[in-house]
């Protein structure tokens, strides 16, 4: 092997890097290194004269493999290696040493920064003298998608893709889509009737012909990678065929089994057999089998024999469809942070203390009360009401350290519509600060304050407790310095926006990342804000971060873009990084074929052979091999001893 | 004392791409300051960890060695920190067994999400080396060979 011709571009970026690592004895050190031919350090590499002199240098130099210690590889690895290419030289022989995010901004001692600078640039300086030119594997992608979760996230990302005509599969949990905006009242700032906005996006992607719905049905598993998944979905038996179901209501009227009602958040109940909502799609019943007597006809069988369409059909059993598509959307939502972790606010015990989501159902139109305010205990019109921001958020001692986003909002919102129904009631909102960010946002808060004379205090409510058949709300107005004691005919709580449960499974299933507050994490928070960190998964909606209907459906168009973009080529280049067997050394003894996690590895005449396709570069094959005979390209074993040496000398 | 203070040990710390490397890049995001001893290597998985990097990291010299990968279930390649966790308890055994000291080796899963949690690892390792002082057993016994 004749000798590397190693160009080391070392990054300033800006101050980021050279206030705590001495960059130019980074350089200077890498030039001293047997393979470098070439070092240059600048201000930016990565703005245009960065990469145009990287370029340059590479043909001026005749190099033929580059390092450049900059930022993470997560950031500008393929700009420089689409720079390599250009300036004519393989991009895989170009590697970066993360001298930033793992040096000069964790490390304030300038001495030793600069020397872990240094050890770090070295290692990947004698990586690359080994790395090899690889070209990247093509692979056909499958024009098909998959949108996880149906609520407005979910809907609006299926339709847009499949209006680029391309087919879509819409998966959702429940009986029928629509997903939290359906349980909406009013929205803000406009107060557009919810149902109103959404109900026609619920037809449209029913009809859709690239569209196939799945409702009732859970991602089970997934494999495969960008442009081929396979994904196992689990179809949950409805026991009705809603091609057949006329939507009568004659099975309800002889239900006998009465449970609560998830759809009203509890604030009514429904029989085993139920349609969430009149407008339901698809417009079918459902028949829950933890709630029903027994799917037999001995047992009860009234809903079948009443059923004069013949729709019900007790021997449906649970399905696994597996689909084949390129690449997946997931916006599976948000839920409501506990009440029962706030013990000093009842607990979710007190009567007449609701959360926001069952206010809307309260007000709506189409809820239990028929949109008259009656609070559940007594069914009497509440004349105070008190309204309660930032329960669970903001909090990072007790419960959430994030704020919501939307509480402030549907807050005010919530006290407009609460006046609108009760014009003789009175509204009071305990609060921290007002967040109305967001077009004609504060002037909606402003008019909920003057217009409909909201008492706006300005603090947290420390109790609340029953006490002669109100609540009492035990809180202090900070801006008075006065302690504030109400007695509620109710209370509203604007909980903290949690991510929906069964978004760890999910994100285990598909293997993407969570944040923090286990919300599912984005690639980079400015510049891949809806794509996670696995190619070819992307996010829509609340189940990245709390955000409002505005946000949620640009998030979801721009997810969908995404797909397009993705599914709109041919073929898609994958990683080359994969297990290769240097037959020589092989004595097929099967170590590395049992240690394959993709089943990617067999052994033929005496020999391991790898499934290019199958391969994910993982290298636990090679972590096996007792005898170095596999290894993955450009990550062998010789090249991290090589490594380990530079991270110590 | 004065020595003791003087003294900084010197790690490897072998990183999983998906999480534990994604985590330190979150540290350093988030600017969360930790001991500049350990010197990252970023690896695919935590699965294709050999023994032989930690018989090598110690005979060339390192005072401790650090493995971090996805927490268990959360592997990026379904498995591979099981068969880390496997091989990485066994090496401790083997440690023990030619007289390093088990503590110099160390195990921990970082999640991307972790920036914090990385941190806190590095500083808790580097704080628990330093007691145990140079390692020379597995870098004499090299020498002398």
């Amino acid at each position: 092997m004749s000798k590397k011709r190693t160009g080391v571009f070392v990054c300033h970026c800006g101050t980021n890097i050279a206030a705590t690592v001495d960059v130019a004895r980074v350089a200077k050190e890498m030039a001293d290194e047997n393979t470098v031919s070439f070092t240059q350090e600048y201000v930016y590499m990565c703005s245009e004269p960065g990469q145009e002199s990287v370029v340059q240098a590479i043909k001026d130099n005749e190099l033929d493999s580059v390092v450049v210690t900059c930022c993470s590889p997560n950031l500008h690895e393929k700009t420089f290696r689409d720079n390599a290419k250009r300036a004519g030289i393989n991009n895989f022989t170009c590697e970066i040493a993360n001298i930033r995010e793992q040096c000069s901004w964790v490390h304030n001692d300038k001495a030793k920064g600069t020397e872990k600078a240094i050890k770090i640039s070295r290692s990947v300086v004698r990586r690359v003298n080994r790395n090899k030119p690889l070209e990247a594997i093509a692979v056909n992608v499958t024009r098909k998608a998959m949108v996880i979760g149906g609520g407005i996230a979910g809907i609006q990302a299926a339709l847009d893709i499949a209006n680029a005509g391309i087919e879509v599969i819409l998966v959702e949990k429940q009986a029928t889509i629509g997903g939290r905006m359906l349980q909406l009242s009013e929205t803000f700032p406009t107060l557009d009737c919810s149902q109103c906005v959404l109900s026609p996006k619920m037809v449209e992607v029913k009809r859709h012909p690239m569209v196939k719905l799945m409702t009732y049905s859970e991602v089970q598993d997934l494999t495969g990678s960008v442009g081929n998944f396979q994904v196992k979905v689990l179809k949950k038996p409805t026991f009705v065929d809603p091609d057949k179901c006329k939507i009568c209501d004659h099975c309800t009227e002889v239900c006998p089994v009465v449970v609560p009602n998830e759809y009203e958040l509890n604030l009514n109940a429904r029989r085993a057999i139920y349609i969430p909502y009149a407008q339901a799609i698809p417009a079918s019943f459902t028949l829950d089998e933890s709630a029903c007597l027994g799917l037999n006809p001995v047992v009860c069988g009234k809903c079948k024999d009443v059923c004069e369409a013949g729709a019900i059909n007790y021997d449906m059993r649970p399905e696994i469809v597996t689909e084949n598509v390129g690449a997946v959307v997931v916006a599976t939502g948000f839920d409501l942070y506990g009440q029962e972790n706030m013990p000093e606010l009842g607990g979710g015990k007190l009567e007449d203390v609701l959360d926001g989501l069952q206010f809307e159902r309260l007000i709506s139109a189409s809820g239990a009360t028929k949109g008259h305010v009656l609070r559940p205990s007594d069914h009497k019109e509440p004349k105070e009401v008190v309204f309660i921001q930032c329960v669970g958020s903001r909090d990072p001692a007790k419960h959430c350290a994030y704020c919501s986003k939307i509480c402030c909002m549907y807050t005010a919102k919530h006290a407009r519509l609460y006046k609108k129904h009760v014009p003789d009631g009175r509204a009071y909102v305990f609060y921290i600060d007002i967040r109305s960010g967001g077009k004609g946002y504060e002037e909606f808060v402003q008019r909920t304050m003057e217009d409909d004379d909201t008492l706006y205090l300005r603090g947290r409510v420390s109790k609340l407790y029953r006490h002669n058949g109100k609540v009492r709300v035990l809180g202090t107005d900070t801006l008075t310095g006065q302690n504030v004691e109400i007695d509620a005919d109710m209370v509203v709580l604007a909980q903290a926006m949690v991510p929906s449960k069964g978004t760890t499974e999910i994100a285990k299933t598909l293997k993407i990342g969570r944040d923090k507050d286990g919300f599912l994490a984005e690639a980079h928070p400015k510049l891949r804000p809806v794509e996670s960190v696995t190619a070819g998964i992307y996010l829509a909606g609340a189940a990245q971060a709390p955000k409002d209907i505005p946000e949620t459906v640009a998030q979801a168009g721009a997810a969908a873009s995404k797909v397009i973009a993705l599914l709109s080529q041919t073929t898609l280049s994958r990683s080359p990084l994969i297990a290769k067997v240097r037959p020589s050394h092989c004595t097929g003894c099967g170590m590395c074929v049992d240690a394959c996690p993709f089943i990617a590895i067999r052994l033929e005449n005496g020999k391991a052979v790898v499934n290019e396709a199958l391969c994910e570069g993982c290298g636990s094959c090679s972590a096996t091999c007792l005898r170095a005979a596999i290894d993955v390209k450009n990550v062998t074993q010789l090249q991290i001893h090589e490594m380990i040496e530079a991270c110590l000398a | 004392m004065s020595e003791q203070q003087a003294y900084e040990p010197k790690v490897v710390a072998f990183l999983c791409k998906w999480c534990s490397s994604a985590g330190s890049d979150l540290a350093g995001v988030s600017r969360i300051q930790y001991p500049p001893n350990a010197t990252p290597i970023t690896i695919p998985c935590t699965g294709a960890m050999s023994p032989m990097y930690i018989l090598s990291a110690f005979n060339k010299g390192a005072d401790g060695v650090l493995v971090s990968g996805c927490h268990i279930g959360d592997c990026h390649y379904i498995e591979g920190n099981y068969l880390a966790r496997r091989k990485m308890h066994l090496t401790m055994e083997l440690l023990k067994f030619i007289g390093v000291e088990p503590d110099r080796f160390r195990m921990s899963w970082v999640s991307a999400a972790e920036g914090a949690k990385f941190a806190r690892v590095v500083t808790d390792f580097v704080n628990d080396l330093k007691p145990l002082g140079p390692q020379d057993k597995l870098k004499k016994v090299v020498a002398h060979d």
